[in-house]
Order: structure tokens, then sequence, then C-alpha cells
């Protein structure tokens, strides 16, 4: 008998009558004001939030707000910056200052966004960068990781994640740190 | 590398932590501010009761239908690109994770928080096999450093403070004495550990769900340590016990959004990751481990505790965890969670935990997923006594109490208007050496008994 | 209505004020009270030990001096829970069951009970109130700082009917206070520092009296004042609500 047969075996034995699953379709977002709940969720969670019409409102305050005298990498050939390979060895994006990077959506509950590797451009990018700015467009934010899911669905996906502000430690007695491996800092750009 | 081991039980290990009533209060303090940002997260949810609720029946439907969410689970896996693996013993589950590296002579690996792998004795096992593992969550990393487990599950080093960072951190990655501020103690070790990440072609992560219908799992953190690892690593192995399983993606929804609340306060994680599929080149395992879970599914009793989703809340709220720290619960899992799962894998070692708990019952109301853990610590104690695990004093003292106490002529022989309590009470037979003295006094016996009274003046 | 009046074992022998004010309050109410005086104990010490097998005969001398009474009522959340859960008998089983329906604590049976209104009693002084855990999250006496649910309190609710009492805002509104029966030993040390913190809110917070419906909790508490020299007293819920100038 292999490992997975006794183990699936003593499962099998052990496991109590079958209970059935809930229905969850009660529950739901009802966030009149998706956008301002969600500014206000991200920003409570060390995140920034800028309201831009376009890309080039958004390159001005890129121009702002970041040092764009160093490396700088997105997906978005809208923005001028270097595009991101999907080809070479993901370490060498080490000293990516700046990484900008559309979302498929983004949750107003929670204030995260939700990107897959289809517009990461590669998987490392989001953690591996020094700061994070991320594009969503307005009329994509959902109230809840309720309807999240739904937009999700199976997915055609190989990873994917829900990103809700810069990284953060409260390791040490508990104090708050922003940026401890990954991102510094993160901004989502909501566009209308 | 091997954690000190003790014969201390947790009376003895509490009382020896209590003595520096200082750092007590503040560790108490520290993780009743966790608890209150958790209330403040949950009472802005309305349907919270509600979100609690269904996660629970979710995994009540989970644990009675495992057997086939596994097959489902695995066969998804296998269509996804990941090589599955099972391992029934953490001996098992070691010598996997060795082969694994050693087929593609890896000698160095980054671990992201896994408790699963603390159960195992990963760290050990690989070490002298001449691998190397960093524990790359912050927390764990201090602890790692520092020759100890950690003390919390979400929280690994909450009994240090600061300053002993500061000299572990002069100690170990040469920074200047004296430094304690937590922000320039996470910047110093921000550059170190992000060199970990570069070189590493291999790295490990536990995982908080699985999702049968998709052959996906998530993995949540703060720091995004797990990402930087997995992104990063030729191979890269996942650890899950058999119990992480959820049956379909939307319940994620349920899930995430209690977790951490629950855990923090916070809304979400910062990072909840979906690995499916490898990446181009990559190889991905994934390691499904039993470890004494199918065991506890056979247990009427306690097969609830599998519905654990590992938020750490019982942790923050139970007061005798606060005052006694995690490391006085010698076991991986530390708090109550840890006193109803521990008994299940050694249960004479484990025997003084169940019993380490005035079954407040708080526990059982913050938990996201309605774990009836007070209950279980009461049935523990009552199994760990059948067992035979008492010590045998405590089990002539019991009877002789029993005894006494079954009816009114054997207590009046014992003696009246409190006699008897003084040299018995509360409950114990070692009078001589009664620890309720060492702090407190007893009550002064008043003149006659209540029934003494009623009997003299008939009520009136 | 016959009242059986149950006065747990170490009540009856430290607190017999308590016990006499409980008896009072239900005879105030119009209450048939009967109190059988071979009663001893309700076997949690045992129980809570591990030891729940050995309460057998308890259960048993339990259920002969009560299984007669409507209603059976005592001064103690902890021990009326304990037996609300947990009695059993291997040959009165049915009895067991009739006898787990019908228990009250004291403060849960005037107000839902009695439905009391309405109270003639003073009290002119500042009291914190300690919720006892087997109370509080065991017999639902007021609601739970965890839950997300609406807010309620049944002693604060017979506590306001008090004329001139005062009652004090703690820091923590619902933490275990430590006594935990076995644990008040075997735990020595995380008990009596519960303990110590517990009282701390109270001092802190102004209170010349600690109240509660478990006297268990009290007289752990009371240890500790004692010994530490306090003016803070404790005193069970029963003796405020039955007490005048």
């Amino acid at each position: 008998m292999t490992t997975r047969e006794k183990i699936l075996g003593e499962v099998l034995q052990n496991q109590p009558a079958s209970l059935p699953l809930p229905d969850i379709s009660r529950f739901q977002g009802n966030e009149p004001d998706v956008v301002q709940k969600y500014k206000t969720v991200f920003e409570s969670i060390g995140g920034k939030v800028f309201l831009v019409d376009d890309f080039s409102t958004m390159k001005c305050l890129l121009r702002q707000h970041y040092d764009t005298s160093k490396r700088i990498a997105t997906t978005l050939p809208e923005l001028g910056f270097e595009l991101i390979s999907p080809d070479v060895d993901p370490h060498t994006y080490e000293d990516v200052e700046l990484a900008i990077i559309r979302a498929h959506f983004a949750v107003a509950e929670n204030g995260a966004v939700w990107l897959s590797d289809e517009v990461m451009g590669q998987r490392i990018i989001p953690y591996i960068c020094q700061h994070l700015a991320v594009v969503v467009r307005a009329e994509t934010i959902v109230p809840t990781l309720h309807e999240a899911y739904e937009i999700i669905g199976e997915g055609t996906y190989g990873f994917g994640g829900f990103i809700g502000g810069p990284s953060k430690t409260a390791d040490i007695e508990q104090a708050l740190v922003l940026g401890a491996h990954g991102p510094l800092s993160m901004a989502v750009f909501v566009m209308k | 590398m091997s954690y000190q081991t003790t014969t201390k039980d947790h009376a003895a290990l509490a009382e020896a932590f209590i003595k520096d009533e200082e750092r007590v209060d503040w560790h108490d303090g520290a993780l009743w501010y966790i608890r209150e940002k958790r209330d403040i997260a949950s009472k802005g949810i309305p349907e919270w009761e509600e979100l609690r609720e269904a996660a629970s029946q979710i995994k009540s439907n989970v644990i009675s239908n495992l057997h086939d969410y596994l097959l489902q689970f695995e066969a998804n896996l296998k269509k996804n690109g990941i090589v599955v693996h099972w391992a029934d013993t953490p001996q098992e589950h070691n010598e996997i994770v060795y082969a694994i590296l050693k087929a593609k002579e890896i000698n160095q690996m980054v671990k992201s928080k896994s408790m699963l792998t603390e159960e195992c004795g990963l760290n050990e096992y690989l070490e002298e096999r001449g691998i190397g593992v960093i524990n790359s969550d912050l927390g764990e990393y201090i602890q790692q450093i520092d020759n100890e487990p950690p003390s919390h599950i979400v929280l690994p080093c909450i009994h240090k403070r600061k300053e002993e960072i500061g000299e572990l951190f002069h100690e170990h990655l040469g920074t200047e004495k004296g430094l304690s501020d937590p922000t320039k103690l996470t910047r110093v070790a921000r550059k170190p550990l992000r060199n970990v990440f570069m070189p590493r072609r291999a790295a490990l992560t536990g995982v908080n769900f699985a999702v049968a219908e998709t052959g996906e799992y998530v993995v949540c953190t703060n720091e995004g340590n797990a990402d930087m690892g997995a992104h990063l690593s030729e191979v890269q192995i996942a650890s899950m016990g058999l119990e992480k399983i959820i049956p379909q993606k939307k319940h994620l929804g349920i899930f995430l959004r209690l977790l951490a609340r629950s855990a923090t306060g916070q809304p979400i994680t910062i990072y909840s990751s979906h690995f499916k599929k490898p990446r181009e080149g990559q190889e991905m395992h994934l390691i499904l481990v039993n470890a004494g879970r199918t065991r506890q599914l056979g247990r009427p009793d306690f097969q609830n505790s599998l519905k654990c989703i590992k938020c750490g809340a019982c942790m923050n709220t139970c007061p005798v965890y606060r005052k006694s720290g995690g490391l006085s619960y010698h076991n991986t899992i530390s708090g109550p969670i840890g006193a109803i799962l521990a008994p299940n894998l050694d249960m004479k070692r484990h025997a003084d935990l169940p019993f380490a708990s005035t079954l407040c019952g708080s526990c059982s109301n913050v938990c996201p997923v309605k774990i009836n853990i007070h209950d279980q610590l009461y049935k523990w104690r009552q199994e760990i006594v059948k067992e035979g695990h008492a010590s045998s004093t405590k089990v002539f003292g019991m009877k002789a109490m029993a005894w006494t106490l079954s009816s009114s002529d054997k207590l009046d022989k014992a003696g009246r208007a409190g006699r008897w309590f003084m040299q018995n009470v509360p409950f114990v037979v070692n009078n001589k050496l009664n620890p309720w003295y060492k702090q407190r006094d007893m009550p002064e016996g008043p003149k006659e008994t209540f029934t003494e009274w009623y009997l003299r003046t008939n009520g009136d | 209505m016959n009242v059986g009046l149950f006065i747990p074992c170490y009540v009856n022998q430290f607190y017999p004020n308590a016990a006499r004010a409980t008896l009072e309050l239900l005879r105030k109410s119009g209450v048939n009270v009967g109190y059988p005086t071979r009663q001893i104990c309700c076997g949690q010490p045992m129980a809570n030990s591990g030891f729940e097998h050995l309460a057998q005969d308890c259960n048993n001398t339990f259920i002969d001096n009560f299984a007669e009474f409507d209603y059976i009522v005592g001064p103690s959340a902890s021990c009326i829970l304990h037996l609300k859960d947990h009695l059993h008998s291997d040959t009165q089983e049915a009895k067991a069951t009739e006898i787990r329906g019908k228990l009250y604590e004291l403060v849960e049976f005037l107000t839902d009970g009695l439905k009391i209104e309405s109270l003639n009693a003073t009290f002119p002084h500042k009291e914190g109130l300690h919720h006892s855990c087997h109370g509080l999250r065991g017999l639902h006496l007021a609601q739970m700082s965890e839950l997300n649910a609406p807010p309620f309190s049944k002693p604060e609710k017979l506590l306001g009917m008090v004329k001139d009492l005062e009652q004090v805002r703690l820091g923590r509104c619902d933490e275990c206070c430590g006594f935990g029966g076995v644990f008040s030993v075997s735990e020595e040390a995380v008990s009596v520092k519960m303990g110590k913190d517990r009282v701390r809110d109270h001092t802190r917070s102004g209170a010349e009296y600690i109240t509660s419906s478990d006297l268990s909790c009290l007289m752990h508490m009371e240890g500790i004042l004692h010994r530490n020299k306090s003016n803070v007293k404790v005193i069970h819920i029963s003796e405020i609500l039955n007490a005048s100038i």
C-alpha cells in the first residue's frame, strides 16, 4: 500500500457523515460609492490613491512623485518607460525602482487590487520593485471579495494575487513598518 | 540547529515568564491591542457573525467529504502541472523535500512562514544533511537566529522586546550596538534578507487555502516574502496539512474576509497569492501532509479542530496566553488552539496543555470558523485523565474529594464551617504547600455556615 | 411556584451572607423557597479537573435533593452552568434531564423568570461589575465583547434599579479574573497575575466594591485584595440587590 492509499483510506474511514455546503449567495456588498470607499480604505492601510482622467495626467503625477532617473519598468506602452519582458531572468529586475502595471479590478472593502500574471509582465515584478504603481479603471471597482471572485471565476492565469498596500511588517514590538521585503510604497491610479 | 527541548510543564514555564512582570504587562498589552483591532474590524462588517457561521459550515462540509476533495484537488493539481506528493509522517515530509532538492543539487533554500514545517522539524532535518534554510518572514528570521521556535503563529517573536532584537541584529547582522527602533531594525534587515532571495534556487511556502475545484493554492503574507522566494526560484515547494482544502474558489471570498480581520484587524493581508501553474521553466511541488490529522479526524469530539485557519485570534484574546507567553506551551502551535491540537499528536507529552486554561470561552467567540475550543479543552481533560496521564497524587486527591463531596454525612464528618475547606480548598490535597496562599489569602471561615444558620433559625 | 435554593458548597461555608441575601431576595419577590439541607456540591471541581466520571455520586445527591422543585435557583453562575451542561445520571437520567431545564442563576431568574422591574434597595457606593466567564459566555447574562451583536446586560439592568449606586467603567469589560477552579492552584502564577490585573482595572476605575454573580471569582480577587491590604471589598450581587441603609 502506498502512503497515498494509506492516507486516503484513513480519511475515508474516519470522516464523519457528509454535511452540506451553505448557500453563500446572500453575501454581497451594497456600497453606493465604491470609488470613495476604495480610496478611504486603501489610504488607511498606507497606500496612496490618485484619481486621474488619462495617461498624460498620470505621467505628470509620476514625474512629481517618483525619482524618474532610476529604473522604471512597466507593461503599459502609453507611459513611455522601459517595457517589462516576459522572457528574461526575473532576477534582472532586482534594481527596479518603480514598477507600473495594470490591475484587472480593485476591491473597495479592503483596498486590494487583483492582478494576474497576464498583466504583471513577470510574476516577480510587483513584489521585487522598490515602489509599486497600479492602474485600475474606476468602473471595475467592486464592493467586496464576493463580487471579486465572481469576476475572477476559474481564470486562465498561472498565478494571480490580491495586493492590498505596500509590503508591511509589525513583527518587532507590533510597531507597523512599511517596506519589509517588498515595495516600500504602493500607489493606485484610479482612471475614470 | 535544534531548539532547546524542555521537560518543564506549562505552569512552570509560565511562572518563569511571569517573573519579569514588566515584560508580561507589555506582552499582554500588545496582544490585547490586536484583539481590540480585531474587534473594530469585525464590527465594521454587519454580516460578521453570518460569515463565521458560513465559514464553519464550509469547513464542516470539507471535514465530512475530505476524501473526495483530496482526490479532486490532486487531479486538478496534476492538470495544472504541479507535482503532488503524499507524506504520512513529518519524517516522510522531510524526506520528500530533501529528495526534491537533492535531485536538483540544491543546497540552499528560502522558506516563508509555515507552521507545518516547524511541526516537522524540517530546518533541522535539512541542515543535518548539508542544506541551509533561511526563514524569510522577519519574525521567524529573528526566532531562527535566536535559536528559538516561534511563540505565536502570526507574530512569531511577539514575546521579544525591541532591545533584545537589536542585540540579536548586532550579533548576527553587524548592526550598531544599542539600535532598538523598530523601523530602523526592519530597514537594516531588509537588505540582507532581500539578498537571501537572490541566489536561492528553491523556495518553500506554506498553504493557507487549497481549492479543490481548481487545483490552486493561496498563500497569505504581509511582507511579500513568500512571493519573493517563489517567483525567483526554479523549484517551488508548498507543504500543506490535509485539512487546508476548501471546496470552491468562491469560498475564498468568505475565508479571506475573515482571516486578516481576525488575525490583526487588517481588512486583508497585503499579499494573497493564488498559485496555479508553474512559471515557464520552473518546477512546482505540493506535499500533502497527514502527521496525525487523520487520527484527529477520527475523534468526534475533536475533529472540528481541523477547521482552524491559523489566524491566531484565540491566542490574542486568551488571558492565559497573554500572561504566560507562547513558548510556555512547548508546542509549535501554542495558545488555546495549540492546546486542543497537541494532545492528538502526543497525549502524554502535552497532557498539561488542556489544563492551561480557565475555560473562559473567549477563544471560541473570536474563532472565525467557530471551533468550540473551550469545550474541547474540557473534553481533552476527561480524555487525558481516562488515558491515565494525570499524576497519581491528583488522582488520589480527586477521589478523596469526590467521596467527601458525594453526600452530606461524609462532609459533616470531614468538618464543619469551613474547616474541611480550609484544609482542602481549592481542590488540592497537598495543603501544606497549597499554592493558593503564595500570593492570596482565603476568606476567614464564618461562625456558622448557611446550612447551620438555616437549621438553627428555620430560615427566618 | 416552588423554588429550590441551591447554595454551592463553598458559598455555604464561606459566604453565608450571600446565601441569606439570595434567600431574602427570592422571598421578597413572592416566591415560595425551599432549602434542602442535605445538598452538597455540583461536581464541577472534579469535572473541570478531568474527573467528570467521579462526579456520579455528587450528581445523584443533587438530583435527590432538587428533583421535586419547579425551579432551582443558585447564586453562582459557574455551578449552574456546570449543572446545565453536565448533570447526568446512570440511574435517573430522566430526572437529570428535567433538572437541567429548570436551573437558573439568580440574576437570570430575577430578570427572565420573575421579570423584576424595580427593587427596593439602596447602596451608596461606587461599584465595579465583574462578569464571570461562565455567567457571560455560558449563561449569556450579558453580551460578549467578542461578538458583533447588540449589547445587553442583565446584572447591569438589576444594578441600575439600586438607589445611589454608581457603576464604574472598566478598561476591559469582560476579561477573565483567572480563578478557573483547579487552575487557581495548578497554574498559580498565571492565575494570580490575571487576578492582580483584573483587580487593578477595578481599583483604577475608582471602585469601592467589586461585585459579580459568581463568588468564586470574588473569592480569588478578595484573596489578592486582602493580601495586598487593599481597602476595596468584594460583595456578591445578591447582597447589593438586597441592601438597605
